[in-house]
């Protein structure tokens, strides 16, 4: 029965993406580890795994336009292949912030450790936590969990918006440290758009499961 | 690789199967000869032994008293013409009613008392309805005629076409039925406009094959039409028909009579077949290109 | 023009046997409209209760209300002779007259209703043999050719032609392009979006593909009853109904 055949596409495309997700939560712990131990190692192992993202993302692409010409799937199993695309582009796009991130860090590196009041890495484990619990509620399918990442992107705002206020003192007063501080704070900023990535995975898990677009701060369903 | 020994056994089978395929085809072949065979030289002896007699005379003439060469048929062949348009005109279309009533309403203990019947008058000796309807019509009457004979092959050939008919009928696909009706075409336009017409091809053969058959009916003209040495002057008289001109001249002890006798069988034949091809013709210039 | 049908209450038996039970549907007019489930679930039963054919079958009866558009269909006394020139019918199987000429199958609803005039005949035939996309293929042999000479699709487009004919208020489909191959098939899926301007038209349909390339409106039936109906986008993307669902994503049926 083709049901199953497409059922095993849908498995497939599924696996696919949670192994690309994998790749991404490494990619960002890695980063991490790079900038908490000054270790240029860790940013190496995030440049050279970009290509392994950059290869899932069209493997994925790939099997979902598929899916969708042989199998015309209607209804949920629609809505999961789309949602799966736009997942898949914005796992893409977290690998690159990452790349972002280590390249930032190689910089670091490169001159002495200057001490700035952030905290990278306590922002950089509640984004990480945040591209998580959405690709867990993607596992599960569970529109709640993917509620509640939304309601950590607050969070991960604040902490860039006090990073920002912080570091701009921090170069006023002490300019000795501007390059240093632009590091820290183009990091920042990264994190804070893998934080808005690892949203958008929730609202397209939100999209899959219950047929709302919640995009934009809104629930909008089909009338 | 093929199996040579495989090959050869396969080969052995082939050519069983090639054998009795070829018997078979000559049994049917011998098969339909033996059919047309009587058929044949039953016509080719009438053609010889009729067409000598054949003349303007006969088809103009009167019959001669016994004994008096020369005469004709004449009364005969146009009586014969007229008893058997006239059965026709009763039998065919009563026949073809039955035939629909029994195909698009007759589903029910009705309809099956119907055509037990029907087919028990189908088998019912043309003798013993010559004597029903002599008892009927022409001791009431205290006359034969030509209607009465008319009567009793009507009564003959209704069976025979409300067979076919129904047959016939029950052959057009329901398809068409509902179309007809989709369009607002009420049932009884349906089945006369559109089921009888698809079916037109089947039901004017059944038509003719029971006009062949009572075409030469003896029997029941017998007791009904007695027969006419002279014109009848109009249809509730004894009428003059080949069949029973013929059986007369047969067991008549004159020669000459005999030998009409010969071109009287020879021409109901050939009347049969003209009717029957006559028909063919004229229905089959109403076909289109494609049509079934 | 086409006109609505209001449906209120539609019981349907076969014999004891309750094949529809209680549905409830507004056709909007001018729309195409499909109606879609697994076989056996009532939806050819349900339109075929439209133009009253349902009670031609032995023992199967319908009541309920049915209002296309100020007709009251099932009303007391009314003629369902009269109810089928107004809704016409396309069936499965394509179903010319095989005795008749293309010309006298399109015209055949017309005559034996009773229609005579001549040239009001030729103009009508002439329209619906355009309006169903046959005329230019057919129209040097009208007369000549018969209905069941034509090719699968063609001969599915004459029965449309037919139905057209008649100029009824409202098309029913069933099923209409299942036996033809796929170019016949987007023939006449286009012929029913041209159609929808000038006709009400309800179309079933087991192919959903179908359904959602040409209707504007989808009615799901299961075992009987109507479970979902709604905008086709809607029924396609995101269905109310888990049954509906478990349908069209092929988990069933």
């Amino acid at each position: 029965m083709t049901r199953s055949r497409f059922q095993q596409g849908l498995d497939e495309l599924r696996d696919k993406l949670l192994r690309m997700g994998g790749l991404a939560e490494q990619a960002i712990d890695r980063a991490t580890e790079a900038y908490r131990a000054r270790d240029a190692k860790y940013c190496q192992m995030v440049l050279t795994g970009e290509n392994e993202i950059n290869q899932a993302e069209r493997e994925i692409d790939e099997l979902a336009l598929d899916l969708l010409a042989m199998q015309q799937p209607m209804a949920v199993d629609l809505r999961f292949i789309m949602a799966v695309v736009k997942i898949n582009a914005d796992l893409e796009r977290v690998g690159d912030q990452a790349v972002n991130i280590a390249q930032r860090v190689l910089d670091l590196i490169s001159e002495p450790e200057v001490p700035l009041p952030v905290d990278i890495p306590r922002m950089a484990e509640s984004v990480s936590t945040m591209v998580q619990r959405s690709l867990e509620s993607f596992l599960d399918g569970k529109a709640e969990v993917a509620e509640a990442v939304l309601q950590m992107d607050n969070v991960v705002d604040r902490m860039k918006d006090e990073a920002f206020v912080v570091l701009v003192q921090k170069m006023t007063h002490d300019p000795g440290t501007t390059r240093a501080s632009l590091n820290v704070l183009l990091i920042a900023r990264n994190l804070e758009r893998i934080a808005d990535h690892a949203t958008n995975i929730a609202e397209d898990v939100i999209f899959w499961v219950r047929g709302a677009d919640v995009r934009h701060g809104g629930a909008h369903y089909r009338a | 690789m093929p199996d040579p020994a495989q090959s050869s056994s396969s080969l052995k089978i082939s050519v069983f199967r090639r054998l009795t395929n070829s018997l078979a085809t000559v049994f049917a072949i011998t098969a339909a000869v033996l059919v047309i065979l009587p058929l044949l030289a039953i016509f080719i002896y009438l053609l010889i032994k009729g067409v000598q007699s054949l003349n303007w005379a006969f088809f103009t003439q009167l019959p001669k008293p016994p004994g008096e060469v020369g005469g004709g048929m004449a009364n005969a062949i146009v009586g014969s013409a007229m008893i058997l348009g006239i059965a026709s005109l009763v039998g065919i279309p009563m026949g073809i009613g039955a035939g629909i009533y029994l195909a698009e309403y007759g589903r029910n203990l009705f309809g099956d008392v119907v055509r037990f019947t029907s087919d028990v008058l189908n088998g019912v000796p043309s003798i013993v309805i010559g004597i029903a309807v002599y008892s009927l019509i022409v001791v009431r009457q205290k006359h034969f005629s030509a209607l009465a004979g008319s009567l009793a092959l009507a009564i003959m050939m209704i069976p025979t076409v409300a067979r076919a008919t129904e047959e016939m009928l029950l052959m057009v696909p329901n398809t068409i039925r509902e179309a007809a009706l989709g369009l607002g075409i009420p049932k009884w336009r349906t089945t006369l406009s559109i089921s009888l017409r698809t079916a037109s091809a089947g039901v004017i053969t059944g038509c003719m094959l029971a006009f062949a058959r009572v075409a030469g009916e003896t029997a029941p003209l017998l007791f009904t039409t007695l027969g006419n040495q002279y014109w009848s002057k109009s249809l509730n008289q004894p009428t003059a028909a080949l069949p029973l001109q013929v059986y007369t001249y047969a067991l008549s002890p004159y020669d000459d009579w005999h030998k009409q006798a010969w071109a009287g069988a020879l021409i109901l034949i050939v009347m049969i077949v003209t009717a029957v091809g006559a028909v063919r013709i004229v229905t089959s210039r109403g076909t289109l290109k494609g049509a079934s | 023009m086409g006109v609505g049908i209001e449906v209120r209450g539609l019981n349907a038996y076969y014999g004891k046997h309750l094949a529809l039970k209680s549905v409830d549907m507004t056709v909007p007019a001018n729309h195409v409209t499909a109606v879609i489930g697994p076989s056996g679930c009532g939806k050819s039963t349900f339109v075929r209760c439209l133009n009253r054919m349902h009670e031609t079958i032995p023992e199967a009866r319908a009541e309920g209300e049915v209002k296309v558009g100020d007709m009251e269909i099932y009303g007391a006394g009314t003629d369902p002779v009269e109810i089928r020139r107004r809704i016409g019918m396309v069936f499965q199987k394509p179903n010319p007259f095989p005795t008749m000429s293309i010309y006298d199958n399109v015209a055949a609803g017309l005559r034996l209703n009773g229609f005579r005039n001549r040239k009001q005949i030729n103009e009508l035939v002439e329209r619906s043999l355009k309006l169903s996309a046959l005329w230019d293929e057919v129209k040097d042999t009208l007369h000549k050719k018969s209905g069941a000479s034509l090719s699968g699709g063609q001969q599915q487009r004459l029965c449309i032609a037919r139905s057209l004919a008649v100029e009824p208020q409202v098309l029913l489909m069933d099923e209409p392009a299942s036996a033809l191959d796929p170019i016949s098939t987007s023939k006449i899926e286009e012929l029913i979006f041209q159609l929808k301007q000038h006709y009400t038209v309800v179309i079933v349909t087991h192919n959903m593909q179908q359904a959602a390339r040409v209707a504007e409106l989808t009615g799901f039936f299961l075992m009987g009853s109507l479970i979902e109906y709604d905008k086709t986008e809607k029924i396609f993307t995101t269905p109310a109904d888990k049954r509906t669902e478990d349908y069209i994503t092929g988990r069933f049926g």
